[in-house]
Parts: structure tokens; sequence; C-alpha cells
């Protein structure tokens, strides 16, 4: 049983990595994660207000959780890649969650704007898991380009559709050299289990468990679901087929 | 004319002549956890803040970590 992975060394046992916006509150939110069971979560880098300074995330989660960094919101390699280095002053970690965004709408990834900052990213030291799309062809550009993972998107961020393609997610999974963590469009438990099902080393989620009605139970839920889609996977499925196979033995049958 | 800098955006006049010393003026120490300071596109690393001088002009990103996805 695969218990755990690696990303850049790094070992982790949790399958989630939960990010922190939309909760209904801060305490919410800090009971969500610890119900999550996830060891990574992610922040935003953003200016600081001028009028006052606000609590910081590094004071409430930096001492127990590995705080990924996210560069949302920009939509240049060029901002992308400034955004990451403000991230790396102000957090000291080398890893970034890469965003470059293509379209304000579907917020799907501007793919060469992606590539390029992830060259420039890596050749800087970075540790570059970008937020892309579900192409395996893309996919395996950055991870030539030197990302540490890959974070192929299961359907828009926060719209809850779940994985679109599962087969664009199997593909990946099966050729990808490096980790694949589904990111974005996860809505309930079941979409968070057919990741790892398909492959996936773990899911990248928020909204799914922000918005929930009950945060603090999706969160538990989302953590069974992930461990449940990769024992699946180590169990292995049965293969599909299109007829029925009967599972009762066939002799013995009463008025033969 | 007053000279200015860009803070996050907003104009304003130009003050001080060290980032530390406008990072004051914001609440912000050098000592402050989780806060970095771009200066017309580059990192200037928390160390470099007193000997940081200011220019009319000059563009500055002050940033912090927040909720995010």
């Amino acid at each position: 049983m695969t218990d755990h992975f690696e990303i850049a060394g790094r070992r982790l046992n949790s399958r989630l990595f939960i990010g922190t916006a939309g909760y209904p509150n801060r305490q919410v939110m800090l009971d969500a994660i610890t119900a999550s069971g996830a060891e990574v979560v992610t922040v935003s880098i953003r200016r600081i207000s001028l009028e006052g300074y606000a609590e910081s995330m590094v004071d409430m989660l930096g001492s127990d959780y590995v705080l990924l960094p996210n560069t949302a919101g920009c939509s240049t390699a060029r901002e992308a890649v400034l955004t990451a280095k403000l991230a790396r002053e102000a957090l000291q970690t080398n890893w970034i969650k890469l965003e470059v965004i293509g379209d304000r709408e579907t917020l799907h990834p501007d793919v060469i704007e992606l590539l390029r900052a992830t060259e420039e990213l890596v050749t800087d030291g970075f540790t570059v898991l970008p937020y892309c799309n579900d192409d395996p062809v893309s996919c395996r550009k950055l991870a030539d380009a030197g990302a540490a993972a890959v974070m192929p998107l299961g359907s828009p961020i926060g719209s809850g559709m779940g994985i679109a393609n599962p087969h664009a997610i199997e593909l990946i999974c099966a050729r990808s050299p490096v980790p694949v963590i589904l990111d974005a469009g996860i809505g309930t438990a079941s979409d968070a289990t057919l990741a790892l099902e398909l492959g996936c080393s773990a899911v990248l989620l928020n909204t799914a468990v922000a918005k929930a009605r009950d945060p603090r139970r999706m969160a538990a839920a989302m953590r069974s679901a992930v461990e449940a889609g990769l024992a699946a996977r180590e169990a292995g499925r049965i293969p599909k087929r299109t007829y029925a196979e009967p599972s009762s033995p066939q002799l013995g049958l009463i008025g033969t | 004319m007053t000279q200015q800098i860009q803070v996050n955006g907003q104009p304003e006049s130009l003050a001080t002549f060290t980032l530390e010393a406008l990072l004051r003026t914001k609440g912000v120490t050098p000592g402050a956890k989780g806060v970095a300071v771009a200066l017309n596109g580059q990192v200037v690393p928390a160390g470099r803040w007193p000997e940081t001088h200011l220019s009319p002009g000059d563009e500055l990103e002050i940033v912090r970590p927040f909720s995010g996805g």
C-alpha cells in the first residue's frame, strides 16, 4: 500500500491539498482544515491594506501546515513570476502553485504563458506546481520544463462539476513522469475518490468544502474519499464488461 | 509640484527617503512576518529595506499572504 508520495523530495502522507478561501468564518476554516487531514494548504498573495494591518495567514497556519502560495489572478508570465518571487520572500518557501489565467470567465489556464513562467521559475530554483489543462501534451511539456508536479483541472474552478473528462485524467496519470494533482472542479466526495482511482497522487480543492452546508463534515468526507480512492486503486478494480456475469454458483440450482 | 510615488497602485507624495521608513508609516516593521515588497518589479528582501532609497516615480508593491485556493 502506497500511503505516501513525494513532491521535490518532500514526503506527503495526505492526498488532499486544501484552500483557505470562502469559509463562513475563520474558526470553520481552521476546523475544516483539521478535519481534512491536509498537510498542504494554499494561500494567495495580495496587496496589504494601506489602512490597517490584518491578521496574518502565517500566524494562523504557518506552524502547522505547509503553506503553498498561488499566483491566482495573474494573466501573464511576468505577473506570475513576480508574484512567485514575492511569495517566496513572504513565506520563505520555494514552492509555488503557478496559475496563469487566459480567460477571465472560464478561468482556463493560458498554456503558453504558463510554460514560459514554469521555465523561468524552475531556472530560478522554484518548485513549480502548475495549474493546467486536462491535456496530456501540455502536462508533459510542463513536466519536461521541470515542473515538480502537474495539476490538471477536473472542470472549471469553483464549478463543482467534478471530473469532466476522466479518460484524459487517466491518460495524463499513466504517462506523467511527475505526480498528478487533480486541481479544480471537485464538487463532492465521489469526485475526489474518482481522481485517486484514475491515478492522481492527490486532489487540491477549496470551494467544495468551504461552500458546503457543513464545511467541517465535508472536509472529513473528502479525507475519507481520497483514502477510499487510493485503496481501491491499489486493490485493483475488476475490468468492465458489457454483459452480466453471475456472481452466485451456476451448479446445484433447484429444479435442474 | 509634489514628488510622487505609487504604493500598491495608489499615488502618494514621497515624504520619506528609505523603504524602511515608508513601510513603518504603513505599520510594517522590519520583523513583520509574511510581508514582501517589490520596488519597480524587483523583490527587495527585508534585510535591504533600511538601505533602499526611494526616488520620485518609484512603484512599490507591498503584499502578504491572504486566503486563497
